[in-house]
């Protein structure tokens, strides 16, 4: 099979990528492999995180100028460890935990295109500093719950969703002052 | 004592027990990312942030025990050999990039070296627990408790809705990186596996050889692990790889019986030259090495051959790598040396396996 690129080379690298279930069979030879930077000449061949820092810029051709709103993103800036946005679509890597907060507003598109659709966490909970996220949770939910309720005028069950959130609230409360 | 036994045995010694399926898959592995919640990720952190991790985890976890994993060895990389890192990486124990990139980078390793926890890796923490044959309900429930027990001293950057967060975007979420290599010659040989890739890889799973090199699987051994982290329960993603290892199982059992029914002398010739190269050679490549490796243990499994372990095959898939080799040899060699290298220590250790016999 001759490189999908040059088309001289035998090629040697074949991957397929699959995005959300289209998938798109690359074969190419080494050289046009690194030039694509389809892989890095030190490391694993078809490892995805080398594909990612495509995925970032969906208009990547030279050409493209980057329009005021674009240069404004790149510059928003992590407080925490002083990643820009610019530099973290380039490397694909975040910096620090505040990164996901400072850059929040980007991440959904870039997550869903990564993990097939999903932006939430399902999964563990960190057992001793989780406790509080459980219940902060049950609050959320409750809030909405009570908003439901009270457009749909069922005032006695909003009466009962807020006693349970005012419970809750109590708990929350305590355990911080108990911390500090 | 610990980095000595590290060092010095090629098979690790939780992957000399036989676990389920194990005439197929030979480990399964799962691995958590985490990271310090007030500390910038290994990437961009100064040295300071990475020191300061550094010896948070040697006083925390150095020669502590968790549950039967005992006496967690604390290994930096700033103390080891180059060839020292390879060996470790050969052994799976920790990852080529903690090896080559991390200059602030340590491994805990326990005793049976069923667990490593690699520190200022690509994220702070990645914890992996690994198993013989085919245990990966086991190894999750394993490794959910051995996180529990880290957890107790380290506050853990995590996010209500993004999940535990870590440094690469392809991480976040679980964290679960979730993974069984499996040994496939009859679907190899029948060609049947190239058909099977891409329709693994819809399910968001991915295959590759456990030597990295592209899609080229050396010894017929596949790595199938998940890819997506995010959205999905830990126990999900563990299911989701658990349905097609069942299903790639019976699979390659089912081309083993064809192969045995339609080509039996084919296969019994193929298997007893591999067995003769392995036997006779006086030089011969990692490539070569492993294929021929391949066909012994295919034979071991049919039955053709009855007088050498299954583990004597693992070892030698691990002593035969090149910074192992030259681990053995106490000296640098040039490929054409190991090479030779190779071979005699391959011959040597068919005699010992036949003398025990008698």
């Amino acid at each position: 099979m001759e490189c999908q690129e040059c088309k001289e080379n035998k090629a040697t690298v074949h991957f397929a990528q699959v995005i959300n279930g289209d998938k798109t069979e690359i074969h190419v030879c080494q050289k046009c492999a690194k030039e694509k930077g389809y892989v890095s000449p030190d490391e694993d061949a078809y490892s995805l995180h080398h594909l990612l820092s495509g995925l970032f810029n969906p208009n990547p051709s030279a050409l493209h100028q980057p329009t005021e709103q674009e240069k404004e993103e790149r510059e928003i800036q992590c407080d925490k460890c002083g990643m820009t946005y610019h530099q973290f679509a380039r490397v694909g890597k975040f910096g620090c935990a505040m990164c996901y907060q400072t850059f929040a507003e980007h991440l959904n598109p870039l997550f869903r295109k990564v993990h097939s659709g999903n932006t939430v966490h399902e999964g563990k909970v960190p057992k001793r500093i989780g406790t509080d996220i459980y219940q902060r949770k049950m609050v959320r939910d409750l809030k909405l719950q009570l908003q439901q309720a009270i457009a749909d005028e069922a005032f006695e069950d909003a009466a009962k969703i807020r006693d349970q959130i005012k419970s809750l609230e109590n708990n929350l409360n305590q355990h911080g002052e108990g911390e500090a | 004592m610990g980095l000595e036994q590290f060092m010095n045995e090629a098979i690790s010694p939780w992957l000399k027990e036989d676990g389920p399926d194990s005439d197929i898959v030979m480990s399964s592995r799962v691995r958590l990312a985490r990271n310090f919640d007030q500390s910038p990720f290994p990437l961009i952190a100064e040295e300071e942030h990475l020191e300061s991790i550094l010896s948070f985890m040697e006083k925390g976890f150095n020669h502590r025990t968790f549950q039967q994993y005992k006496e967690l060895e604390f290994v930096q990389m700033s103390e080891l050999k180059s060839v020292e890192k390879q060996v470790l990486v050969e052994k799976h124990l920790i990852s080529p990039h903690l090896a080559d990139k991390s200059t602030r980078g340590a491994a805990l390793i326990s005793k049976n070296e069923q667990v490593s926890i690699m520190v200022n890796e690509e994220d702070h923490i990645r914890a992996q627990l690994y198993f013989p044959g085919f245990q990966l309900e086991k190894a999750l429930e394993e490794a959910f408790q051995l996180d529990d027990w880290l957890e107790e001293k380290i506050d853990y950057a995590f996010d209500e809705n993004r999940g535990y967060l870590t440094s690469c975007p392809t991480n976040v979420g679980t964290g679960l990186r979730a993974s069984v290599m499996m040994h496939l010659p009859a679907l190899s040989i029948t060609r049947k596996i190239n058909r099977m890739i891409p329709a693994i890889n819809q399910l968001g799973l991915v295959v590759r050889g456990i030597y990295g090199e592209g899609s080229e699987a050396l010894g017929n051994i596949f790595q199938i692990s998940n890819q997506i982290t995010l959205g999905r329960s830990e126990t999900d993603i563990i299911e989701d790889l658990k349905g097609v290892v069942e299903k790639l199982i019976e699979h390659e059992r089912h081309a083993r019986t064809l192969l045995m029914d339609q080509s039996e002398l084919e296969l019994e010739d193929r298997v007893f030259r591999s067995y003769g190269v392995l036997q006779h050679s006086r030089i011969i490549e990692s490539k070569e090495t492993a294929k021929c490796l391949s066909d012994v243990r295919l034979g071991i499994d049919l039955g053709f051959i009855e007088y050498i372990s299954k583990s004597i095959l693992n070892e030698l898939v691990v002593l035969t790598q090149p910074a192992f080799l030259q681990q053995y040899a106490k000296k640098m060699l040039t490929p054409n040396e190991r090479d030779v290298f190779r071979a005699s220590l391959i011959r040597e250790r068919f005699t010992l396996e036949q003398r025990e016999e008698y």
